[in-house]
């Protein structure tokens, strides 16, 4: 605060100050606040708000459990309520989406950080930056259209001699989902990982060489415990807005692929119930809060690891 | 072509960038030499990786993993081959013993002082039980008396272990104080390979000689030269001094300052006048700074031994040298 009054005045200080505030306030804590005392009050006419009805209960929160349907784990059947279903296999899916973007994004980072020739690393960093620059939707249109019954992947495949038939990538439950959020949001793992390891030591993964270690034990033992910060962040990061992805599972999905964030846009938009709308995506929001806080926990992974 | 011996603690001694850290990467196999091989125990060690070496490397920031407890960076390479938990900790405990810093086992890194990292390092090295343990200047980041005390706890544990130990360091008083033998290097080249007494004594080129040691130097001619001795011309007069492998006429005469006499008559040969300019006291030393008559600077070291009398400043002297402990040198031996 000293700094800013002594570099801009205090004139332009007032003015960003209040901006800041602006954003935070009418922008974020206002809109947050008023869905979240929505969802404890009834979807009512217009007439009827205010009136003897209106009161607050936790109703909202508890239609996830209504309309039950049947589901099969491991064979084993059982009935469970189709929007907790959807929430648990958006939680699944996204767990998934984050450890292939893990997968994916180490063995890059670890190359990036250690094995590249640092005058073509800008290089090898615009390349992965240049589909970012293209709209997400045009992105996953894209896929869409590589994943199409006709389209590349499959011409690819076919000719390579892969597979006799064409795949219904879009049309596979969730993996047309899968495929497009590890597109959309591999890079967020990518980073924080490369931070991680090109902050290691090159003489420690020397060292463990030069007294014995294999490749792979040399990973397990020295490079990836340095690097577990980047490796937590970019999973919450990946898992989080992977989670909170409309756009993807929208032009992916199939028919048997609901995210929990297309209930919620179904609620708001169809359904017009802005009540239980708020109520489902502040359970989202907590749900995975909480689930991410439960995976650093066992993972002891603190949240001060993470802001590095 | 150097061949260190077997147990034997052998030093590479020369200026940065000469190309010790590279010989040391060399043999260590994190580099492969363009030509020429590297035996250790006999066995050319072409196309072996560093982890298939029978060497241990202690780097010059020692690269502990700040992420293990003691015992297990000391028994990381047990722990690669494979040895069961119980043997590791009873093998770290050992070790941590043999460097006398016992107890320290479930410390972590950042616990430590320099020096009893400087331990751990060590320990970790010869978990390994390597025949060949390298180090990389690992003494340079700890202060001066540290510094002094781990070189004879480093040439201690050599001897104990048996290990052949090679060094690489940019400090003369290490390398002399610890080596058996020293291997001086400019350009990467050896300059010469003897014990540290030869070495200091006998310096067969002028990059020995002034790398390993002071020296006044004069530049000049060779005169006459009979049963290894010559009487060499010089601006600053004629002199006579041990003839070096020179080639032709072209030297330099090297005479250490602790090899000078200062009197006030001049002496039978070697006595170049000069007029005292300098003096400080070192307390086992005085050295004197002084410029002769003919415009060069010299530096002369009395022994402070009760005998010696403190020249005054601007005192009209002589400085003599004794013919057998000077020296005409070529030039280093340079890539050619």
């Amino acid at each position: 605060m000293q700094e800013l009054l002594r570099r801009y005045g205090s004139g332009l200080t007032l003015i960003m100050c209040l901006l800041v505030a602006f954003w935070l306030l009418m922008l974020v804590i206002v809109p947050n606040i008023t869905l979240f005392e929505q969802s404890f009050r009834p979807y009512l006419p217009v007439s009827e708000i205010g009136g003897p009805r209106d009161v607050y209960s936790a109703d909202n929160y508890l239609k996830v459990f209504e309309g039950q349907v049947t589901s099969s784990l491991f064979g084993i059947e059982f009935e469970i309520p189709v929007r907790v279903r959807t929430f648990l296999l958006t939680i699944w899916y996204s767990m998934v989406v984050a450890g292939l973007c893990l997968m994916l994004a180490y063995p890059l980072a670890y190359y990036m950080a250690k094995i590249v020739n640092p005058k073509s690393l800008p290089t090898l960093i615009l390349l992965l930056f240049i589909p970012l620059w293209v709209s997400e939707v045009l992105r996953a249109f894209a896929w869409w259209i590589i994943l199409a019954f006709k389209g590349p992947l499959n011409a690819l495949l076919l000719a390579l001699g892969l597979i006799e038939d064409p795949i219904r990538w879009t049309n596979m439950g969730f993996t047309g989902v899968v495929i497009g959020l590890i597109y959309t949001y591999v890079l967020f793992m990518l980073f924080p990982i490369y931070n991680a390891i090109q902050s290691l030591d090159t003489n420690q993964i020397e060292a463990a060489e030069d007294l014995g270690a294999p490749w792979w034990k040399i990973h397990w033992r020295i490079v990836i415990p340095h690097a577990k910060p980047g490796i937590a962040s970019g999973c919450v990061m990946v898992f989080m807005l992977s989670a909170g992805s409309l756009l993807v599972p929208s032009i992916l999905g199939s028919t048997t692929s609901q995210w929990f964030t297309q209930t919620i846009n179904e609620t708001f938009n169809d359904a017009l119930d802005w009540n239980t709308a708020s109520a489902y995506a502040f359970l989202l929001l907590i749900l995975c809060t909480l689930f991410v806080s439960v995976a650093m926990w066992l993972f002891r992974v603190k949240l001060s690891d993470i802001a590095k | 072509m150097s061949r260190s011996g077997r147990g034997e603690f052998f030093s590479f001694l020369g200026p940065s960038g000469c190309g010790k850290t590279t010989i040391l990467r060399m043999v260590s196999g994190f580099i492969e030499p363009t030509q020429g091989t590297i035996r250790i125990g006999g066995s050319d060690m072409k196309g072996q990786r560093p982890n298939q070496r029978p060497t241990a490397l202690i780097f010059q920031n020692l690269a502990l993993f700040p992420l293990m407890p003691i015992w297990e960076n000391i028994s990381f390479g047990l722990e690669v081959r494979g040895v069961d938990k119980a043997t590791r900790r009873k093998k770290a405990e050992e070790l941590l013993k043999l460097v006398d810093l016992p107890g320290a086992a479930d410390k972590m890194v950042s616990q430590l002082s320099g020096g009893q990292k400087q331990r751990v390092a060590i320990a970790r090295a010869l978990a390994v039980e390597p025949q060949v343990m390298l180090l990389d200047e690992p003494l340079s980041a700890l202060d001066l008396k540290l510094r002094q005390h781990m070189r004879a706890e480093l040439r201690a544990i050599q001897k104990r272990t048996g290990v052949t130990f090679i060094y690489i360091t940019h400090d003369q008083g290490e390398a002399l104080a610890m080596s058996d033998r020293v291997g001086v290097m400019s350009q990467g080249r050896i300059q010469q390979i003897a014990d540290p007494r030869e070495i200091y004594n006998n310096p067969v080129n002028g990059f020995v000689a002034s790398f390993v040691g002071e020296n006044n130097i004069f530049a000049g001619e060779v005169q006459q030269a009979a049963s290894g001795m010559a009487s060499f011309a010089t601006p600053h007069g004629s002199f006579r001094a041990r003839l070096g492998e020179v080639s032709g006429k072209a030297g330099k005469l090297y005479v250490r300052p602790e090899h000078t006499l200062l009197s006030a008559t001049a002496g039978a040969e070697n006595a170049i006048p000069v007029t005292v300019g300098d003096v400080s006291f070192e307390g086992n030393f005085i050295t004197v700074h002084a410029t002769s008559d003919s415009g060069a600077a010299l530096t002369s070291e009395l022994r402070n031994d009760g005998s010696a009398t403190v020249p005054a400043l601007g005192a009209k002297m002589f400085m003599s040298f004794d013919a057998a402990r000077a020296a005409i040198l070529p030039d280093a031996n340079v890539r050619g």
